[in-house]
């Protein structure tokens, strides 16, 4: 594996031996000094072209418990603001020598065009609403954790509510979830489901109080207000009482079953019951997987892939 | 003028008349076709045994970028391009910065074409002054300047009123208004057809019905007001149909497909590359057959290139910022050719006989092989298969999206005025 850039691209086999290699870096970073020299040398550029927190600091926090040097590029302080192109910027950094590059970009596709600009890895960190793929593999290790079944989800309900057409993230757990055996349902308004996700392997409702007390996994996305400008939902207002997660729809959950959200969360529109207040909530658990799962990904791609190395030099 | 004194003769051509195909010889002196039958010689003697000879193809959709844009392609450069096409007329849409909204613009443009001198450049003008669709741009003056066709092409005239007065306004004048059919509001920030691919890439859609709302539209505002209208690139299944049923209930409308839109599919997307990305998008394999549909049964009048040049570093940007538009012209025959499955015929009728008429300049365009008419020609391989690719192209700018594909059909010679501006495959200037 060169580059991630698609959960697309990933076979079932490679999704579960990510997952394995995570249960390796969460021991890493179980131990008092979470630090192994695997990736010492290697540079790691995060070139975040849009905001971020949890994404950005999570890669960097990552990069940095494997020894690897990190670059951080900010789009709001850089050259970009000269009118230097991204192919520019790009071929700029690549001759710092850079080992791999961390993109996000507002724009679907540009992970996959620096590929064309660089020789370095290229990690998709999010690309407009097509592809988050370490999202997904951070969501996927934290069910298949939590359910106790590393390898499968299959027998496995998963709804994801919300604005799935503009989800890169929805996206990016559909084709990892399926792949691990889950049955995924959509859930969202006609107009905020993608044209042709008919032809996905998932199911489609659009009532979220139908399929609440049936799911094993109830994901839940955010819904921005900028969706109203265009007419996708008539109100927030209206958008909350159909498909927002109120303390009375969470009471309607299994008792085993997990809540989870990708953040940030629109607090009173997606969310409206307080997550601490919800048994099931696996949404900082989320957050605190992601160092894992991004440390699995840069050493997958940067490393000798040999998780021995793991076990050398925990103090440095 | 004794068949001796010829400067120019194809021998042995097979020559393309309406009523089928002869094979014979063509003389050419002075401007002009002095001779067709057998036994010619003269100066300069070609031997066409094989090969196709046929009035010049017209382009009725030619974005040349000149005034405004010359990185990406100039009047000469664009012209190259379109002699080694085989054709020897281009409609030059009037997107140009300055827009060709004005007498002054399109005299420059025509201008410029004739010092060039490898085909002739016919500029068409805006509907709409800047191509804002808010005032009517001086149809008389411009109509007396020598234009026939008016379009805002890249944009469709989105008020109803502008379009209705248009058409009205335009009635009292020997002109045709060609219509860009996209409902604006419906194709925001669009990348790509509105489909599968569309919904897995995560990039806004742009779906057929943009087209086919307007084409509905502007085919009743046909019937209401009895101006004629073109429609430009039409590329969605819908839109074949609708202008189906306007011609059996006699309007007078005409319509033309490019030849990447009857070759090639939305899913090329899959990679991102925006060479791929044009405006109105590549569509499906339905939506291919129907427009192949409707090129053979007539609903299609001419195959039209939309040639649109843009230079690499506009184009190498994230594609939802990369401008729409792909080259055209030197693969549209062999694109086309291969595609379709129809009659040399009907072929010279789609890329010469029809676009000329449409354009209002078949008094020296589309003409028949004849002697006396005008010798702008074209002859050209059915059989001969190339590899295209992006590095040899005339055009200034190199995204096209045949690169590394192999086509069938290309032109050998193309003759304007009766000079031979394309031999051998090679511009001589």
């Amino acid at each position: 594996m060169k580059h991630l850039l698609s959960a697309d691209d990933l076979t079932t086999d490679e999704i579960i031996a990510l997952l394995g290699m995570a249960d390796h870096m969460a021991e890493v970073n179980a131990r008092p000094v979470p630090k192994v020299p695997a990736l010492r040398g290697k540079t790691v550029a995060s070139v975040f072209f849009e905001d971020s927190t949890r994404t950005r600091l999570s890669f960097e926090t990552a990069a940095k418990r494997l020894s690897a040097d990190t670059m951080t590029f900010s789009a709001s302080t850089s050259s970009l603001n000269k009118g230097e192109s991204l192919r520019d910027t790009i071929e700029t950094l690549s001759a710092m020598r850079v080992d791999a590059f961390v993109v996000r970009h507002k724009s679907s596709g540009v992970p996959l065009q620096v590929t064309e600009w660089t020789d370095a890895c290229v990690i998709n960190a999010g690309d407009g609403w097509h592809q988050h793929p370490t999202q997904a593999l951070t969501d996927a290790y934290t069910m298949t954790r939590e359910f106790g079944t590393p390898q499968t989800l299959s027998g496995k309900t998963v709804a994801i509510v919300g604005d799935i057409l503009h989800s890169r993230v929805a996206r990016s757990n559909v084709s990892v979830l399926t792949k691990l055996g889950a049955k995924v349902v959509l859930v969202a308004p006609s107009t905020l489901i993608p044209a042709s996700a008919t032809e996905w392997p998932v199911n489609i409702s659009h009532s979220l109080d139908d399929v609440i007390a049936d799911v094993d996994v109830l994901y839940m996305l955010r819904m921005q207000q900028e969706r109203m400008e265009t007419a996708f939902v008539p109100s927030l207002g209206e958008y909350t009482k159909r498909f927002g997660l109120t303390a009375h729809r969470a009471s309607r959950l299994a008792e085993h079953a997990l809540v989870m959200h990708p953040g940030p969360m629109n607090r009173g529109i997606d969310m409206v019951v307080d997550p601490a207040d919800v048994p099931g909530s696996r949404i900082l658990k989320q957050v605190t997987n992601g160092i894992p799962v991004r440390m699995a990904v840069l050493f997958t791609l940067l490393g000798a892939g040999n998780a021995s190395q793991l076990t050398q030099g925990t103090d440095l | 003028m004794s068949k001796s004194a010829a400067e120019l003769v194809f021998q042995n051509a097979s020559i393309v008349h309406p009523t089928g195909v002869e094979v014979g010889d063509v003389a050419i002196a002075a401007g002009l076709i002095v001779g067709v039958g057998s036994g010619l010689t003269g100066k300069k003697i070609i031997d066409a045994t094989g090969l196709h000879l046929s009035s010049g193809f017209v382009d009725l959709h030619t974005h040349l970028r000149e005034p405004g844009k010359e990185e990406a392609e100039t009047i000469e450069t664009g012209s190259r391009a379109a002699a080694l096409g085989g054709y020897t007329a281009v409609i030059a849409m009037p997107n140009t910065d300055p827009s060709q909204d004005c007498v002054a613009v399109v005299n420059f443009v025509r201008q410029k074409a004739t010092e060039v001198g490898l085909c002739e450049v016919v500029p068409s003008a805006c509907i709409t002054v800047g191509r804002r669709g808010e005032q009517l741009v001086p149809f008389a003056a411009l109509h007396e300047a020598g234009v026939r066709i008016f379009t805002d092409d890249g944009n469709g005239v989105q008020d109803p009123l502008i379009m209705r007065r248009a058409l009205e306004y335009s009635r009292d004048l020997d002109i045709v208004l060609a219509q860009h059919c996209e409902v604006s509001r419906l194709t925001e920030g669009a990348v790509m057809h509105e489909g599968e691919c569309c919904s897995a890439l995560g990039v806004p859609g742009w779906p057929s019905i943009a087209e086919e709302l307007m084409v509905h539209r502007d085919i009743e505002l046909v019937r209401l007001t009895g101006a004629p209208m073109h429609f430009l690139h039409l590329s969605t299944a819908g839109s074949v149909e609708l202008v189906r049923r306007a011609k059996a209930d006699g309007l007078p409308v005409t319509a033309e497909v490019t030849p990447h839109h009857l070759a090639l599919t939305d899913d090329l997307l899959v990679g991102f590359d925006s060479v791929f990305k044009v405006n109105p998008p590549l569509r499906t394999s339905a939506d291919i057959e129907a427009l192949k549909d409707g090129v053979v049964d007539g609903t299609i009048d001419a195959i039209a290139t939309d040639h649109a040049p843009h230079a690499a570093h506009t184009k190498d940007v994230p594609i939802d910022s990369a401008p729409p538009g792909m080259l055209g012209l030197e693969t549209a025959l062999g694109v086309v050719n291969t595609a379709l499955d129809i009659s040399v015929v009907r072929l010279v009728e789609l890329l010469s006989w029809n676009p000329a008429r449409i354009a209002g300049i078949q008094d020296r365009h589309g003409r028949p092989i004849a002697v006396g008419e005008v010798a702008n020609i074209s002859v050209w391989s059915s059989t001969a298969t190339w590899n295209v690719s992006r590095n040899e192209m005339a055009s200034k700018s190199k995204n096209t999206p045949y690169h590394g594909m192999k086509i069938r059909g290309k032109v050998k010679y193309t003759v304007f005025n009766g000079e031979l501006v394309v031999d051998n495959e090679r511009a001589v200037r």
